[in-house]
C-alpha cells in the first residue's frame, strides 16, 4: 500500500491536493505527541516565574513605547490645521470638482454616493473583494465537514438542536417574525435610495444582514436555508461581484477611449437616475447582507 | 496647548489610538487583543471624520432645484475613506476570530502565553 501511494505520479499528486486528499493523508502519517499536563503545569510556572522580570520589562517598554507615540502625535496634532477650517489644505480643487460638477457628471444628489460609486468606483470594488475574501478566508476555518468535527461535537449540536426545539419563545418569535420583513423593507429603501439621500449599498445591506441575523437565530437555520443555503450564497456573491466588475468596465472602457456612455444619467433627484450607480448599489448591498449573515452563521453553527 | 484645544478631537483620535495599540500589546487574551485593534481603528474613523468637517456647512447632498457650490457642503472625501475602512476592520475583526476559534478548539484555551507553550511542546 504505502508503495503504491510513493509511486504516485505528479498528476496523480496534484488532482489530490486539489481535491484536498493530500492534506489528509499527510495529516494521518504525522502522529501527535500526547501531552504531559503534569509537566507542563510544571514548566509553566517555572517558565512564569523565571520569565517574571522580563514580563515586568515588556510591560513598562510597552507603556513607554505607547506613552512616546502619544507623546509624538500629539505633537503633530497641534501642528495640524485648525479643526473645522474652511481653508485647510484637504478641501482642495479635487472636493471642488466633485462637489461642484458630481450631480451634473454622476447624476446622484448624495455626493458621497456619487463619489464612491463613479469617480472611485473601483475602490469600492476592492472593498468589495475584501469582504469576499473575508468571507472565503471564514469558510475554510471554519466550515464543518466530516473532517473536522469529532463525534462529542455532533452529539453536542444536536442536544443544542433538542433544547432550542423544546423552548417555545413565543414572544420572542411573534415580536421577531413581525421585526424581520420590516427590516428588509427599511434596508430595501435604503439601498435602492442611496443616490438621493443618506444610505447606500453598505448600510442597507448592513441593515438587511442584521434582518438575517434576527430570523435565522430565532425560527433556526433550517428555516433560513430554504432560501439562502451555500449554494445561494456562493451565487449571489459571485454573481453580483461579476456584474459590479462588467457594468463598471464598461463604463471605465468607454469612459478612457472617449467613447459614448449610453447609459442614461436620468433626472437628478429622480428614483431612477444617477446612470449605474443604483445597479451598482444593489449589487454591494446583496454581497454585503450575505455576507453579514455567513460570518453569523460560520461562527454559531459553521455552516450557511 | 491652545492648539491642542482647538483640535481636540484630533487629540482624542490619538490618545484613543494609543489606548487601543497598548491593549493590543499588553492584554494576553487574544480576543481582548483584537478588541484593542478595533479601538485603534474606530481612533482612525473619528481622525478622518474630523478632518473632513468645515464649520457651518451641510452633509454633502443636494436639495432639488439648488446648485451645489463648495462653500455649501464639508469635505466628501473623507466619508468615503471611513468606509473603506470600517469595510476592512470588519474583514480583518472576522478573519482573525475565526483564527481565534480554531486555536481555542485545538489547544482550549485563549491565553497567547499558553498557546504558545502547548505549540512548543507539541513540536510544531
Amino acid at each position: 500500500m504505502m508503495n503504491e501511494q510513493n509511486k504516485k505520479s505528479k498528476w496523480q499528486h496534484f488532482v489530490d491536493w486539489v481535491n484536498g486528499e493530500e492534506a489528509i493523508e499527510m495529516s494521518k502519517k504525522i502522529s501527535f505527541k500526547k501531552i504531559d499536563f503534569e509537566k507542563l503545569q510544571e514548566n509553566f510556572e517555572k517558565y512564569i516565574w523565571s520569565g517574571r522580570k522580563k514580563a515586568i520589562f515588556y510591560m513598562l517598554m510597552c507603556v513607554f513605547v505607547c506613552a512616546t507615540f502619544i507623546g509624538i502625535l500629539l505633537h503633530t496634532v497641534t501642528a495640524l490645521p485648525y479643526f473645522g477650517g474652511s481653508n485647510n489644505p484637504a478641501s482642495n480643487e479635487v472636493v471642488q470638482r466633485y462637489i461642484e460638477n458630481g450631480v451634473e457628471e454622476t447624476g446622484a444628489t448624495n455626493i458621497v454616493a456619487g463619489m464612491i460609486l463613479d469617480y472611485r468606483a473601483f475602490d469600492t470594488f476592492g472593498e468589495s473583494n475584501v469582504l469576499f475574501l473575508a468571507v472565503i478566508c471564514v469558510i475554510m476555518l471554519l466550515k464543518k465537514d466530516k473532517y473536522n468535527t469529532t463525534e462529542q461535537e455532533q452529539r453536542e449540536e444536536q442536544e443544542d438542536e433538542m433544547f432550542d426545539k423544546e423552548d417555545s419563545n413565543t414572544i420572542l418569535k411573534r415580536i421577531a417574525n413581525l421585526l424581520a420583513p420590516l427590516l428588509f423593507l427599511f434596508g430595501i429603501y435604503v439601498v435602492l435610495n442611496g443616490h438621493i439621500s443618506p444610505g447606500g449599498g453598505f448600510s442597507g445591506g448592513a441593515i438587511i444582514g442584521a434582518g438575517f441575523v434576527l430570523y435565522a437565530s430565532v425560527n433556526g437555520q433550517q428555516k433560513m436555508q430554504r432560501f439562502l443555503d451555500y449554494k445561494m450564497f456562493v451565487r449571489i456573491n459571485v454573481t453580483c461581484l461579476l456584474t459590479y466588475c462588467i457594468l463598471k468596465g464598461y463604463s471605465f472602457f468607454t469612459g478612457a477611449n472617449h467613447l459614448p456612455n449610453i447609459i442614461p444619467k436620468g433626472i437628478p433627484g429622480a428614483l431612477l437616475s444617477g446612470g449605474l450607480i443604483l445597479p451598482l448599489n444593489i449589487c454591494v448591498g446583496m454581497i454585503v447582507a450575505c455576507t453579514i449573515y455567513g460570518f453569523y452563521a460560520l461562527f454559531t453553527k459553521g455552516e450557511i | 496647548m491652545t492648539n491642542l484645544m482647538t483640535n481636540h478631537y484630533e487629540a482624542a483620535a490619538v490618545i484613543l489610538f494609543g489606548i487601543g495599540f497598548m491593549n493590543l500589546l499588553l492584554s494576553r487574551n487574544l480576543i481582548k487583543k483584537f478588541i484593542g485593534l478595533n479601538i485603534m481603528d474606530t481612533a482612525v474613523y473619528l481622525f478622518l471624520a474630523a478632518k473632513g468637517f468645515i464649520e457651518g456647512r451641510a452633509a454633502p447632498i443636494v436639495a432639488e432645484g439648488t446648485t451645489a457650490t463648495v462653500e455649501k457642503f464639508i469635505n466628501p472625501v473623507p466619508s468615503g475613506l471611513v468606509l473603506t475602512g470600517i469595510v476592512v476592520s470588519v474583514s480583518v475583526t472576522a478573519f482573525s476570530l475565526a483564527l481565534v476559534q480554531r486555536l481555542y478548539k485545538h489547544y482550549g484555551s485563549l491565553d497567547l502565553d499558553e498557546i504558545m507553550q502547548k505549540a512548543k511542546k507539541e513540536g510544531h
